[in-house]
C-alpha cells in the first residue's frame, strides 16, 4: 500500500535531518520519486550504522567460530596479531632507518618487528581496495552501480605489465609514471564503455560491467596464458615476465624482495583527497551529484545527464586501472593466468565502498578493515594452532558477505522498523 | 442532547517525529450532513482521515461510531464499519473494467473460483441507478474520464457498504463541470442519508457543498461552524490565522516587445502521440499569458519544449529573439528563460541538496559560483543567505537539505532561484499547486512584481482562479490545440467550455 511506504520515507527523512536546524515538518514530507536508492544508502544517519554493521558481522562471525568449537576471543586476538595493527601498540624506543637515506634517527616504534611486516602486507593490500573502493563510491554518487572495478583493475595490471615490461631503457621516474599514466587511462577507458553505453542507449550499467568483467578475466588469460602473446620467457609456465626496475615503485619500509610497503599507499590515500575534492569542491562532483540524486532535476537544470554518466564511468575505470597499476609496480612485479582468476580484489572494494558508505573517510577506513581482515586470516599470517588457516580463509569470507547483507538490510531502517511495529501494535 | 452524532473523534493526537500532525482534536459528523474539513497542506487534514480510515494508529484519543467506541487497526476493519474513503489520486486497476473494478475483493463468483461478470455487472448497474452516479460498467478504466473514474472510486465505496464517505480533495482533479456533476451526486448521496467528511482548501466548494466546516490549522481544531453565514473571508482568517487578501490587486499590463514566440509547434508525447498540434502563441515582456485546460492536454509537453526538455517536431520558438527550437535545455536557459517547473520535487529541487546548493542550481556553471571548475562555496552561502532573506524562506538555513522545508517555502526557493536568474521569459507551471493560501498570494504578488518588471510570464495552470486573476490575456488549450483567446474578464463558464472542446461562438449562440 502506498500509504504505508509513505509513513515509512517520513520516518528515514526526519531522522537523516536531525543533525540540521529542524524546522516542523509539515505533517510528514510527502513520498518523493527524487529520494533515490543512492540518496538512501549514502544518507545522513552517520557513521554510527557501518560501525554497528561492522561489530554485527563480527559478532556473527565469533558465533561461526564458536560453532567450530574454538574459541572465538582466542581466534579473533590471533587475526589481530597477524594484522600487523598491533604494531602501533607496541611503543618503545627503536632506531629507524630514514626511508632513501642511509641515516637512523630515533623512532617510537620497531620498525622491523614481526607486526611492522604484518602491517606492511596489511598496507600493501589496503592500496588497491581504496582504489576499486573508489571505483564503485564515484559511480554511486552519479547514481550508478559499478559491478565492474574488478575488470577494470585487471585491465589496469595488464597495461601495467605490458607497458612496464616494454621500454626497458626508459629514465625509471619516467617509465614508473608512464606505466601509471597508461594503465589510468586504460582503466578510463574500458569503463568508459559501461558509461558510454548507459549515456547513449540506456544499457544498464550492472548488466555491461559484469559482462566486461568477464572479458578482461579472459582477455588477460589468454594473454598471460600458455602460448599468449605476453606470457614470459619461461616457455609451460603461464606467468608474465617481471616489469623492469625502473618501473617498479620505491619501497619506503622493508625489503623489495620481501615484498616491502612501496610508496603506493601514498598514492591511493592522495586519491581519496582528489575523490574528496573533485565531489565536494568542483562543479564536476556538484554536477554527479545532482545527477545521482535527482537525474530530472539535474536535466531540467541544463546539466548534461548522458555526459556525467560517462565521466563518472571513466573516473572510476581511472580508480580501478591505477589500483592495477600499484599492485604491479609496488610488489606483484608480474602476473600469471591464475592471478587472473583468483583476484577479487575488484569485489572486496565493492564492499569497501558500501561499508564505507561512498564517503573519502570511509572509504579508506573500510578498506583497511577489509585488507586487515584478509591479512590477518591468511594462511602466512594465522597461528595454525590457534585456528585451522584453510578455515580462516572462509571465516573472512563469511564476515564480509555478513557485512554487505547487513549493509543492504540497512540496520538503522530496520530499527525504526521494528520500533513501529511494536508501537503500532 | 437532541441525538448522538454518528461518529465522533475525540481527543485524537498523532506525532510524528519532531511533529505534532494532530494535537487533541474533536471532530464529529451527524447523520446525513456534508462535513467539511478546512485546512492549509500541512494542517493535519490527510492524517486525520488516514487515521479514520484506519491506515495510522492515533497516539491518543477515541472514535466512536453511534456512541460505540472502536478500534480501526487497518482499513479493513474501517470498511467493515461503514466507512469508506476516496483518495486524491484513484486507487484502480486501469485495464480492468469499471464493473471488475467495483467488485474487486468482494466480486461475485462462480463456484467460488471464477468471476461471475454477469452478476458483477448487474450489481454495478443497480448501485449506479440507486445512487444517480452514471458509469459505463463495460467500459476500461483508462478509457474513462478522470470524472468518470471519481465516480467509479465511489461506488466503489458504496458497494462495501459505506455508510460514511470520506473524500480527500475530489476536485483538485476535476474540471468546473465536472466539479459541479460531483456536488449534484453529493447532495443525491446526502438526501438517501449517506454522510460525507469533505477535505478541501478550496473555501469557495466548502461554502458550496458543506452544512458544517471544520478548521484545522497545524494540528488544531480553529473551531467547527455552519456553513451558512460562513464568508470566503472568514474561513481563510481562519485557515491561516490572519488576513489574507484573496484576490490579487495589478495595474493594468504594459506589454512591450515579444519576448516568447512559439509558432506552429508540434510535440510528440512520451508514447510517440502528438500532444502538441499545431499550437502557436507569443507573449510579450509586461504581460501574463494564462495557458488554461483540462489536466493532460498537451501543457506539460509543451512546457518541455519550450524549456528545451522535449525534442521538437517541428515548428519554431524563440526566447529573446533566440532561435532555440532544438537547442538543450542549457542554451534556452542562457537565452533567458526561467522555469519554474509543474513538479517541484519531480524537477525543481535535488530533495537531499542544501538550499544552498538548490539556489545554484543554474548559476553554479558561473563565475562567481564557480571558478575554474571549483565551487565557490563562500559565495553560494552568501547568495543562499540573501536569496532565502529577500524571499521570506522560513524554516531552514542555507545548510538545510530542501526536503526538510514545507512545500510553500520549497516553491519560494524555485521562485527565488528562478527570478534571481534574471530571466526575460518566465514559465509558471503550476505554481501554486498544492500551497496553501498564504504561500499561495505570496507566490502570485511576486508574478505580478515580475510582470511588472517587464518579463514576459507564460503562466500554466489547471486552477481557473488562478489564470483569472493574474493573466492579461487566456488561451484555453484542447487536445493540443490553442481554442480560444479570453480576456481576463471572461467567466469561469465559458472557459470552462472552451476547456472540454466547446467552442466560444457556441457559448455565445
Amino acid at each position: 500500500m502506498s500509504d504505508e511506504h509513505r509513513v515509512s520515507t517520513d520516518f528515514e527523512l526526519a531522522r537523516s535531518q536531525d543533525d540540521v536546524a529542524q524546522a516542523p515538518l509539515e505533517g510528514g514530507v510527502p513520498p518523493s520519486p527524487s529520494m533515490t536508492f543512492a540518496s538512501r544508502v549514502s544518507g545522513v544517519s552517520g557513521i554510527l550504522a557501518p560501525v554497528l554493521t561492522t561489530i554485527l558481522a563480527f559478532l556473527v562471525g565469533g558465533l561461526v567460530i564458536a560453532l567450530t568449537g574454538k574459541n572465538p576471543i582466542k581466534v579473533y586476538h590471533a587475526i589481530w596479531l597477524g594484522t600487523g595493527l598491533n604494531w602501533f601498540f607496541e611503543v618503545g624506543s627503536y632506531s629507524a632507518r630514514i626511508p632513501f637515506t642511509t641515516a637512523h634517527m630515533w623512532f617510537p616504534w620497531n620498525t622491523s618487528s614481526i607486526a611492522a611486516q604484518n602491517l606492511q602486507q596489511t598496507l600493501l593490500l589496503t592500496t588497491p581496495i581504496i582504489l576499486t573502493g573508489l571505483a564503485v563510491a564515484f559511480p554511486f554518487r552519479c547514481g550508478l552501480f559499478n559491478i565492474g572495478g574488478q575488470g577494470q583493475y585487471l585491465v589496469g595490471t595488464i597495461f601495467a605489465v605490458w607497458v612496464g615490461s616494454s621500454f626497458v631503457d626508459l629514465n625509471p621516474f619516467l617509465h614508473v609514471m608512464l606505466v601509471l599514466v597508461v594503465a589510468t587511462f586504460a582503466g578510463a577507458l574500458y569503463a568508459g564503455i559501461a558509461g558510454i553505453l548507459k549515456a547513449t542507449v540506456g544499457a544498464h550499467e550492472v548488466i555491461t560491467t559484469i559482462m566486461l568483467n568477464w572479458i578482461a578475466v579472459w582477455v588477460g588469460a589468454y594473454l598471460f596464458g600458455q602460448g599468449g602473446p605476453l606470457q614470459g620467457s619461461q616457455p609451460s609456465i603461464p606467468i608474465s615476465n617481471d616489469i623492469a626496475d625502473g618501473a617498479k615503485l620505491p619501497v619506503f619500509w622493508g625489503l623489495k624482495l620481501l615484498q616491502g610497503l612501496s610508496i603506493g599507499i601514498f598514492i591511493a590515500i592522495a586519491m581519496l583527497v582528489v575523490y574528496w575534492i573533485v565531489i565536494n569542491r568542483t562543479s564536476l562532483g556538484y554536477e554527479v551529484r545532482a545527477v545521482g540524486f535527482n537525474p530530472e532535476a539535474a536535466r531540467y537544470s541544463g546539466i548534461s545527464v548522458a555526459r556525467n554518466y560517462f565521466l563518472a564511468m571513466a573516473i572510476a575505470g581511472a580508480f580501478a586501472g591505477l589500483g592495477g597499476a600499484l599492485d604491479i609496480t609496488g610488489w606483484k612485479y608480474n602476473i600469471g593466468e591464475s592471478d587472473i582468476h583468483a583476484s577479487t580484489i575488484g569485489f572486496i572494494g565493492l564492499a569497501a565502498a558500501l561499508l564505507g558508505r561512498n564517503t573519502a573517510l570511509g572509504v579508506g577506513l573500510a578498506s583497511l578493515l577489509f585488507a586487515a581482515l584478509f591479512n590477518g586470516t591468511s594462511g602466512r599470517q594465522l597461528d595454525p594452532s590457534i585456528f585451522p588457516p584453510d578455515l580462516a580463509g572462509n571465516l573472512t569470507t563469511i564476515i564480509q558477505g555478513l557485512v554487505i547483507l547487513f549493509v543492504g538490510l540497512n540496520l538503522g531502517g530496520l530499527w525504526l522498523w521494528l520500533k513501529r511495529r511494536r508501537t503500532a501494535s | 442532547m437532541a441525538e448522538a452524532p454518528l461518529l465522533e473523534l475525540r481527543g485524537i493526537t498523532k506525532r510524528f517525529p519532531g511533529v505534532l500532525a494532530n494535537d487533541k482534536v474533536n471532530f464529529d459528523l451527524r447523520s446525513g450532513e456534508v462535513h467539511a474539513l478546512l485546512g492549509e497542506n500541512g494542517a493535519g487534514k490527510s492524517t486525520l482521515m488516514n487515521i479514520l480510515y484506519g491506515l495510522y494508529t492515533p497516539d491518543e484519543g477515541q472514535i466512536l461510531l453511534r456512541g460505540e467506541p472502536i478500534e480501526l487497526g487497518s482499513t479493513k476493519a474501517a470498511i467493515e464499519h461503514g466507512i469508506g474513503m476516496v483518495h486524491q489520486h484513484f486507487m484502480l486497476i486501469p485495464v480492468m473494467t469499471v464493473a471488475e473494478n467495483i467488485v474487486l475483493a468482494t466480486e461475485p463468483r462462480h463456484a467460488g473460483v471464477l468471476l461471475d461478470y454477469d452478476a458483477a455487472r448487474k450489481r454495478v448497474r443497480e448501485l449506479s441507478e440507486r445512487y444517480g452516479l452514471l458509469v459505463e460498467p463495460d467500459a476500461r478504466v483508462d478509457r474513462i474520464t478522470v470524472g468518470q473514474q471519481q465516480r467509479v472510486e465511489i461506488l466503489k465505496a458504496l458497494f462495501r457498504g459505506a455508510e460514511i464517505l470520506i473524500l480527500d480533495e475530489p476536485t483538485a482533479v476535476l474540471t468546473p463541470q465536472e466539479a459541479k456533476e460531483l456536488f449534484e451526486i453529493l447532495r443525491s448521496l446526502k438526501s438517501q442519508g449517506k454522510s460525507i467528511i469533505f477535505i478541501s482548501h478550496k473555501l469557495n466548494e466548502v461554502l458550496e457543498i458543506a452544512d458544517r466546516v471544520t478548521t484545522l490549522r497545524r494540528g488544531v481544531v480553529v473551531d467547527t461552524i455552519p456553513a451558512s453565514g460562513a464568508t470566503e473571508e472568514g474561513l481563510a482568517r481562519m485557515m491561516v490565522g490572519r488576513e489574507v487578501l484573496l484576490r490579487v490587486d495589478k495595474e493594468p499590463a504594459k506589454p512591450t516587445d515579444p519576448l516568447l514566440v512559439v509558432e506552429h509547434l508540434h510535440v510528440l508525447d512520451d508514447r510517440g502521440l502528438e500532444a502538441v498540434r499545431d499550437l502557436s502563441l507569443t507573449v510579450r515582456g509586461g504581460e501574463i499569458l494564462g495557458i488554461a485546460g483540462v489536466d493532460a492536454n498537451g501543457q506539460s509537453e509543451l512546457i518541455d519544449a519550450v524549456a528545451g526538455l522535449r525534442p521538437v517536431k517541428s515548428g519554431r520558438i524563440a526566447v529573446d529573439g533566440r532561435d532555440v527550437t532544438h537547442e538543450r535545455a542549457k542554451v534556452t536557459l542562457d537565452a533567458g528563460l526561467g522555469h519554474i517547473p509543474e513538479d517541484r520535487h519531480r524537477r525543481g529541487l535535488v530533495l537531499p541538496f542544501s538550499l544552498s546548493e538548490n539556489l545554484a542550481l543554474h548559476a553554479y556553471r558561473k563565475p562567481p559560483m564557480s571558478i575554474r571548475g571549483f565551487l565557490n562555496l563562500r559565495a553560494m552561502l552568501a547568495r543562499a543567505r540573501r536569496l532565502l532573506k529577500e524571499f521570506d524562506v522560513r524554516g531552514g538555513t542555507p545548510a538545510t537539505p530542501a526536503a526538510a522545508l514545507s512545500g510553500g517555502n520549497q516553491q519560494k526557493v524555485v521562485l527565488a532561484r528562478e527570478i534571481d536568474g534574471d530571466p526575460k521569459v518566465l514559465i509558471a507551471a503550476q505554481p501554486t499547486r498544492g500551497l496553501d493560501v498564504g504561500a499561495i498570494e505570496f507566490v502570485h504578488r511576486r508574478l505580478i512584481e515580475q510582470r511588472d518588471a517587464g518579463r514576459a510570464i507564460l503562466l500554466v495552470s489547471l486552477e481557473l482562479e488562478e489564470i483569472l486573476s493574474l493573466s492579461d490575456r487566456i488561451l484555453v488549450i484542447y487536445e493540443g490545440r490553442i481554442v480560444g483567446e479570453f480576456p481576463p474578464t471572461a467567466t469561469e463558464e465559458e472557459l470552462g467550455f472552451a476547456m472540454t472542446g466547446g467552442r466560444r461562438d457556441e457559448v455565445a449562440a
